[in-house]
């Protein structure tokens, strides 16, 4: 599972995937919104590795 | 930029700045603990902070007033470049989901206050200790000056000037930090947040409306952007791609090494309120995205401005009627506040924990090391006001790019030993020498552009100092390591992580 960690700094860091104008979405060029996207997916991949975590102590 | 005082603007801004200052004073009082009586309590609000007021408190201090200022002031100048926060900004996340409870639990287990105490704990090395604890204070000085830069600049833009205002500000917060240590900026953070946040939803959906839509907001900066040529653009420059990885990459893994951004992990209260915070924080992420838009929507909006970094308060003051203008002035200059409280409380920690306890009084109680944080906290926060009132605003900017690079050579010393300890003192302290002095000497020879350039093959790379620093680093103390553990097989005081 940890491994869904890496995908945020694969999807990001590699600028050629999305160093593009289009397509535009609600007038935003895709270099935008792509990495707007990253956010909540980013926030969904940490989710899915903590849900897969034993919890390790009393809240 | 204004010379006319704004009335309206200024009185809502001086109601919310009275209100936090109530709060920063009665914050004292607040989950009550003996302030005085013991730095886990002045500088770690009581180590006690769940998961709502750690995402305050940290979204607070991380993602500063400056940012707000500077990061659409460099989107306004540069275009596509400047979004590299973004990327920055979400890459840190899993990073803090995967390290920080464990520098949690390191730091929890004895009791640790700094990073410098946790690299102690790890290697008994009084050397590394204070080499951590000085990058710690120097890199968090010249941050400080850029919070009341930024809070200079929306003064400024109400008409007030000259730099009063701005010193009876910081008296105010420095007055209240000393009275009530973290809880203060915890307490006012929730304040901070909410303003920020209502400010700039109401800016991304009024802004665009009124200029005609997000399409002609992109279309005005390209043009505008077409016209001006050079490195800018909507989109990058085929070599910006790597400088802006690199930023990116190096900026996250640098972020988390600071004084501030640590102070909020230590006084979470356990290591799953910094899981879940890592799964909630990218939210101000999407604020940040959204704030650098501001830098376009100024094209949009013909603005002409002097200097960069007026174009937001200048947005704000032409698109908005001014009770709402001073409400988010006040947001930006209560901003500076949370961030400016911890990060010198940060400071005054290293300062008490690894210097004066570690060289001058070794046996200080616990109310003795409040205090002298509580001193040394007034004492950081003078200087930073000393640095913005008498030194060129250009040497702040300079000094806080440099100490991203400096910061970031902590990063050995202090992540490697959470996994494993085969790294020697020795090493980690000749790899944190080389990486800095090779990052300041590249960036400084390069008119203190965070870039560095390498050939290989024919062909030149561009990237960001501070990694190609960091790499040397690694590698300078793994070879040390290895002449070291060849010459001094035996090592005593090093314990195993657990």
């Amino acid at each position: 599972m940890w491994i869904l960690l890496l995908l945020p700094f694969i999807g990001l860091l590699w600028v050629p995937f999305y160093n593009f104008h289009e397509p535009a979405l609600f007038g935003f060029p895709f270099f935008y919104w792509y990495q707007l996207a990253w956010v909540p997916i980013s926030s969904l991949l940490i989710w899915l590795v903590y849900r897969s975590q034993a919890p390790d102590e009393a809240p | 930029m204004a010379d006319r005082i704004e009335w309206v603007a200024l009185a809502v801004f001086i109601f919310f700045f009275a209100l936090v200052t109530v709060m920063g004073f009665f914050a004292a009082r607040w989950k009550a603990g003996p302030v005085s009586a013991h730095l886990d309590e002045w500088g770690l609000g009581g180590r006690q902070f769940g998961t709502w007021i750690t995402w305050f408190l940290v979204g607070g201090d991380f993602y500063t007033a400056y940012t707000v200022i500077a990061v659409p002031a460099l989107v306004y100048a540069v275009g596509a470049y400047g979004f590299f926060a973004l990327p920055y900004t979400i890459i840190v996340y899993p990073f803090v989901f995967a390290v920080m409870p464990m520098l949690w639990k390191a730091a929890h287990a004895k009791g640790h206050v700094t990073a410098a105490d946790v690299v102690h704990g790890f290697y008994h090395s009084r050397g590394l200790e204070l080499a951590v604890a000085i990058t710690g204070m120097v890199a968090t000085m010249p941050y400080i000056a850029l919070q009341l830069i930024g809070m200079g600049v929306v003064i400024k833009a109400m008409g007030l000037s000259g730099e009063l205002p701005i010193i009876a500000a910081f008296i105010i917060l420095a007055l209240y930090t000393y009275s009530s240590g973290l809880r203060a900026p915890a307490l006012i953070a929730f304040v901070k947040d909410t303003m920020i946040y209502i400010v700039v939803l109401v800016a991304v959906v009024i802004v665009p409306a009124k200029l005609g839509g997000y399409g002609v907001v992109f279309a005005a900066a390209n043009d505008a952007f077409t016209a001006k040529g050079g490195d800018t653009g909507l989109i990058l420059k085929p070599s910006q791609m790597l400088p802006y990885a690199t930023l990116a990459l190096g900026s996250a893994l640098a972020a988390f090494m600071y004084p501030h951004t640590l102070t909020g992990i230590f006084a979470s209260k356990s290591a799953d309120t910094i899981r879940k915070n890592a799964i909630l924080l990218p939210a101000y992420t999407l604020l940040l995205g959204l704030i650098a838009l501001l830098g376009y929507m100024a094209y949009a909006a013909n603005l002409k401005v002097t200097s960069n970094n007026d174009v937001v308060p200048v947005l704000f003051k032409v698109l908005f009627p001014s009770w709402f203008a001073g409400f988010a002035f006040a947001a930006i200059a209560i901003g500076a506040l949370v961030p400016a409280a911890v990060m010198s409380i940060g400071a005054a920690n290293l300062f008490t924990r690894n210097v004066w306890k570690s060289y001058i009084d070794p046996g200080i109680s616990h109310a003795g090391e409040a205090a002298v944080a509580k001193i040394a906290s007034l004492i950081v926060k003078l200087g930073a006001l000393a640095f913005t009132l008498f030194l060129p605003t250009q040497y702040a900017l300079d000094l806080q790019l440099l100490g991203g690079l400096w910061i970031l050579q902590t990063f050995p010393a202090l992540v490697f030993g959470l996994f494993t300890r085969w790294f020697r003192a020795e090493g980690l302290l000749l790899g944190w020498a080389a990486g800095i002095l090779w990052g300041s000497w590249t960036a400084w020879s390069n008119g203190l552009k965070p870039l560095a350039t390498i050939a290989l093959g024919g062909a030149s790379y561009v990237f960001y100092v501070g990694l190609g620093a960091l790499i040397l680093n690694i590698a300078v103390a793994a070879i040390t390591t290895l002449v070291v553990s060849w010459v001094l097989p035996d090592r005593r005081g090093v314990t195993a992580p657990s």
